[in-house]
């Protein structure tokens, strides 16, 4: 099998004083979805941004094509192609859509054009004008995904993208994550929907206590409810 | 604070603006006020004092400055005197020693802004909010050390009878009203530079800087070149304003590098509305012409002006144009 797009292994992390990752390991080849599923505290979250660069402190090894990015700053990550989308999503509030879109700078070639963003998501285009503020959830979510299409980065960490997310809202962002996926991005997912992550991801990693403690395959996904059960507590 | 008026620019209309302004980034109502400005600016020195406006304009362009970094970087500078003062000073002497004509002396006023800029710049931006705000303080008042010993600043008195010379070396600017068209066309030079911008790609990365640094750094801009890059403008423009103010006056002294000029222009910054386009020309009108006409109260003027800042802060936290924006459901 080929080299993995990234690699991360051994990765430690802290905020402050307390030390959140112990040791996580977890590989993503091109291409795929995986997803980090887990409970609250996990270090689902943690993993995504000591990956990005945000974690004051963090240690071990983050190997993106083959580059060595555990101590690089969170810029150079960015433009080295991996792109998060955040939980909290991050719109800029002042900006109308449009303008978040163009805002994040092109690393590499390969991203979507504008009006490809906008054929993948006809009901930002109504909201072309719209500032960000003004976007209910679900939109504010589409408009987070979308402007880390255009920057040509290959890897895209989506932390939590159905959160608070009417049912309908969701499917459409599962739709969305397969189309995009079709093209020929990578994506790692963090989700605490396993049905939900059952229906778009590839593989799962599991994690507890800042560490991954299973991995299923999706096709194994069936065998494996009851384990997952008691991971999730659900 | 900053927060404060963005909230409400983001819920104001988006209209779009007058054929030709436009192109400016203004929307409409923006090219309505700014047409306004316009006609006062031409009006002005017919009804009013030409020297009272054109230290008016020198405050405006100013304040405008000041708030290039404050209202859309989010950057709070108490040590914005240390450019406008020095400014003043080498305007001055440029001007007076050198000989040079005034359009070079206030070139060069703006050049010492720059590379004053870019030293505070680069060491002020590695830190935040009030630490920000202390290490412009601290070197503002290096500055003004320097300023009151240095012999070409000529200590407590200043440069004085500084030439107001002839525009290019052709036209002299000996008139009152001679001087007040240049210093209404750098005001407007300025004043359209920096809307233009706020409204370019540039501006709108410092927009994200303000609203949310951690990710413009995760989407992969390296903030603090922008910072940097912002608050060299910023600098530049405010050592414009203070050549200027030392040619109209023929004067330099100790009072424009004085740290309470950098209060003097947060609070016009404040009085007329934090990252809006005409609050600070706004803020600047009101403080000055307190200045002026209030003269007679003495010291009481400070007095009043504290009330007044007291009263934005607490009732009109968007300041003038950010509540006349407000009422007007617009943005200025």
């Amino acid at each position: 099998m080929a080299d993995p797009l990234l690699k991360v292994d051994g990765l430690q992390a802290w905020y402050g004083e307390s030390h959140i990752l112990h040791g996580v390991g977890i590989e993503v080849h091109e291409g795929e979805v995986v997803t980090l599923l887990g409970r609250n505290g996990a270090g689902k979250t943690t993993t995504l941004r000591a990956i990005m660069g945000l974690v004051g402190r963090r240690s071990g090894s983050i190997r993106f094509e083959g580059q060595e990015l555990v101590a690089a700053r969170s810029d150079r990550i960015a433009r080295a192609g991996i792109a998060l989308c955040p939980e909290e999503r991050g719109i800029f509030a002042s900006l109308d859509v449009t303008e978040n879109l163009l805002l994040p700078p092109v690393v590499r070639p390969g991203g979507l054009s504008l009006d490809e963003i906008y054929a993948l998501f006809p009901n930002l285009k109504e909201r072309a004008r719209s500032p960000g503020t003004r976007l209910s959830g679900g939109e504010q979510q589409m408009l987070a995904i979308a402007r880390i299409l255009r920057t040509g980065a290959k890897l895209l960490m989506l932390d939590e993208p159905t959160e608070g997310l009417a049912p309908v809202i969701v499917q459409q962002i599962g739709r969305t994550i397969r189309e995009i996926k079709q093209r020929g991005f990578t994506i790692l997912l963090v989700e605490q929907n396993f049905r939900f992550a059952q229906t778009v991801a590839d593989r799962h990693y599991v994690m507890e206590h800042g560490r991954v403690v299973d991995a299923v395959n999706n096709a194994e996904m069936a065998g494996a409810m009851g384990r997952l059960h008691e991971y999730l507590g659900v | 604070m900053a927060g404060q008026a963005t909230a409400f620019t983001a819920t104001a209309q988006q209209s779009p603006g007058l054929p030709g302004l436009a192109a400016l980034g203004f929307n409409r109502a923006q090219s309505i006020a700014f047409l306004l400005l316009l006609g006062l600016l031409l009006v002005g020195p017919f009804v009013l004092y030409p020297v009272f406006l054109m230290k008016l304009l020198c405050f405006a362009l100013f304040a405008c400055a000041f708030n290039l970094l404050i209202g859309y970087v989010g950057l709070l500078s108490f040590g914005h005197a240390m450019f406008f003062g020095m400014g003043g000073y080498v305007t001055a002497h440029a001007a007076k020693v050198w000989g040079l004509t005034p359009e070079l002396a206030i070139l060069a006023g703006g050049a010492v802004g720059a590379v004053l800029g870019v030293v505070a710049g680069w060491i002020a931006i590695r830190r935040q909010g009030i630490y920000f705000a202390m290490i412009t303080l601290a070197l503002a008042q290096m500055i003004f050390f320097v300023c009151l010993q240095a012999p070409f600043t000529g200590g407590e008195d200043g440069i004085q009878s500084v030439p107001r010379g002839a525009l290019l070396g052709v036209f002299s600017l000996a008139q009152d009203m001679s001087l007040y068209w240049v210093v209404a066309a750098v005001f407007l030079a300025g004043f359209l530079l920096i809307n233009r911008i706020i409204h370019s790609p540039f501006g709108q990365v410092l927009t994200a800087i303000r609203e949310n640094e951690p990710r413009a750094i995760s989407l992969g801009y390296r903030v603090d070149d922008y910072k940097l890059m912002a608050f060299t403008l910023s600098a530049t423009l405010a050592g414009i304003a203070g050549g200027t103010k030392a040619l109209v006056f023929g004067i330099a002294t100790l009072t424009d590098v004085y740290w309470a000029m950098s209060g003097e222009v947060v609070l016009m910054t404040l009085v007329g509305g934090l990252g809006t386009v005409f609050g600070p020309v706004l803020g600047a009108a009101v403080i000055v012409s307190m200045q002026n006409y209030l003269a007679e109260f003495g010291a009481w003027v400070t007095v009043i002006q504290g009330c007044i800042f007291v009263a934005c802060v607490l009732a009109f936290r968007a300041g003038i144009a950010g509540q006349l924006g407000r009422w007007l459901r617009v943005r200025l």
